[in-house]
């Protein structure tokens, strides 16, 4: 057991490599996603039928056709088909972001409906033009009402970033799973990698928290900075989503 | 295009995918049991005393987030005797069950506080008032959620090719890399399981929609 934490701090400049790997997955795919989440969103939302159900069709698409088989097939298949070789990492930045992003144009979606009626009607009363509405008075109140969701798909898309390893990118995952071959320690090295994961979402729990009570400052709602600390349960991205529609 | 897209090859693969895809819908059914019966133990530890609520909700938070590629592998290498379904159908029903605990517990949250207090003044015992008085009320109004969680579950089985599951990826990908046609196989492969998810979530929120949700 001591050889693994030795070897592990002798090598610590691999776990950062990795470690960074997966940072670069979660991040770029998360930003993303988020654009796609918005865009999806609004599309789903737009007075034209014919945007609709553009709209509606990608994303039930990508929310069907399971995670795993869109980012083989961007690795896999792509290539052959078009002659262009993809980078590892490119591929996972470009499943997570538009997997993630079909899940996110529901959240988004179901929160704008969210606000409520006369919201819309008091920014016309007071001509605010489309653009000004949506920034100044529906956005503000639709985004505090997004975060608690989109926090959930965030450490979704953290935990599906070990997928990398299995398209060969030297992820977190691989590194530690290659230590683990080396020296032969089974149980340190998978509670090790659990561990630093399980680090990772709450990391990213925080920043959504800050995110979360700055939005909700924003509004005049103040909350307990206790509230900073919780940890919020990953989701599952599931496909229903209840009351958005 | 650099290659041909050989249309041939979707009636070649079809009954090989189809053959994973029953394991695929097996390690679905029987992970999703799993996860019902350990979600409602889960859910009801945690409103038990705190020697046991503490412990079981820790654990469960960090079992929802730390990724389950990681625990299936984790498992697999640590319990090498036990064949990869076995280990696959538990992982996944352990993990799901830390998601479907939380359904349980807000669908107990919602159950009229007078409810406990009329099973008291009945002198009911825990057991009886759970089994006939709370559960009855409370499951009913999870189901649409543990149906939901059941889906995600289906889509993510895909990683059980990972520790050698013969599921309709792993099916998949040792068809697509001995005849070294990926793009076509993968296709296929995405549209089973467009064609499976698709209906049934349209069934669940149909189901949502009549329980009044």
């Amino acid at each position: 057991m001591g050889d693994f934490f030795s070897y592990f701090f002798d090598h610590f400049d691999q776990v950062g490599s990795g470690l960074w790997v997966t940072v670069q997955a979660t991040v770029y795919g998360a930003l993303l996603a988020f654009v796609l989440s918005f865009a999806f969103g609004f599309m789903g939302r737009s007075r034209f039928a014919v945007v609709r159900t553009i709209s509606r069709v990608i994303v039930e698409f990508f929310r069907g056709t399971s995670l795993y088989i869109q980012l083989f097939w961007l690795y896999y298949a792509l290539p052959p088909l078009t002659g262009y070789e993809l980078n590892a990492l490119f591929c996972g930045v470009v499943a997570f972001g538009i997997n993630y992003g079909a899940y996110g144009s529901e959240v988004v979606r179901g929160a704008l409906n969210a606000v409520p009626r006369a919201q819309f009607e008091a920014a016309v009363a007071l001509n605010l033009s489309p653009f000004q509405r949506m920034r100044r008075v529906i956005l503000p109140q639709a985004w505090v009402q997004m975060i608690p969701s989109l926090t959930s798909l965030l450490i979704m898309l953290l935990k599906a970033t070990p997928l990398l390893w299995l398209i060969s990118a030297a992820d977190l995952t691989q590194v530690v799973q290659s230590m683990r071959d080396r020296t032969g320690a089974t149980v340190p090295a998978y509670v090790t990698l659990l561990v630093l994961y399980f680090v990772f979402a709450y990391v990213l729990t925080l920043v959504m928290n800050a995110l979360e009570r700055a939005a909700k400052a924003r509004l005049g709602q103040r909350e307990p900075t206790k509230g900073l600390f919780r940890a919020r349960s990953a989701e599952p991205a599931v496909t229903s989503t209840g009351g958005a529609a | 295009m650099n290659q041909e897209w050989k249309w041939d090859v979707w009636g070649d693969v079809f009954p090989t995918l189809l053959d994973g895809f029953w394991i695929t819908l097996l390690a679905t059914v029987l992970g999703s049991l799993l996860a019902a019966v350990l979600g409602l133990l889960v859910a009801m530890a945690t409103r038990g005393p705190a020697w046991l609520r503490v412990p079981v909700r820790a654990v469960a938070e960090f079992i929802r987030s730390t990724p389950l590629l990681v625990q299936l592998v984790g498992a697999f290498a640590l319990f090498n005797t036990v064949s990869a379904l076995t280990i696959g159908i538990v992982v996944l029903g352990v993990h799901y069950s830390t998601y479907m605990s939380e359904a349980y517990r807000a669908g107990i949250d919602a159950v009229p506080k007078g409810q406990w207090e009329a099973a008291r003044a009945l002198s009911l015992s825990p057991g009886r008032t759970w089994r006939a008085v709370i559960l009855p009320q409370a499951v009913r109004n999870v189901l649409p959620a543990l149906g939901n969680y059941a889906i995600a579950m289906f889509k993510e089985t895909p990683l059980l090719a990972a520790i050698t599951v013969g599921e309709m990826v792993y099916e998949a990908r040792e068809y697509a890399s001995a005849h070294f046609v990926y793009a076509e196989v993968f296709t296929l492969a995405g549209l089973i399981f467009l064609v499976a998810s698709y209906p049934t979530s349209l069934l669940m929120r149909k189901l949502e929609n009549r329980l009044g949700h």
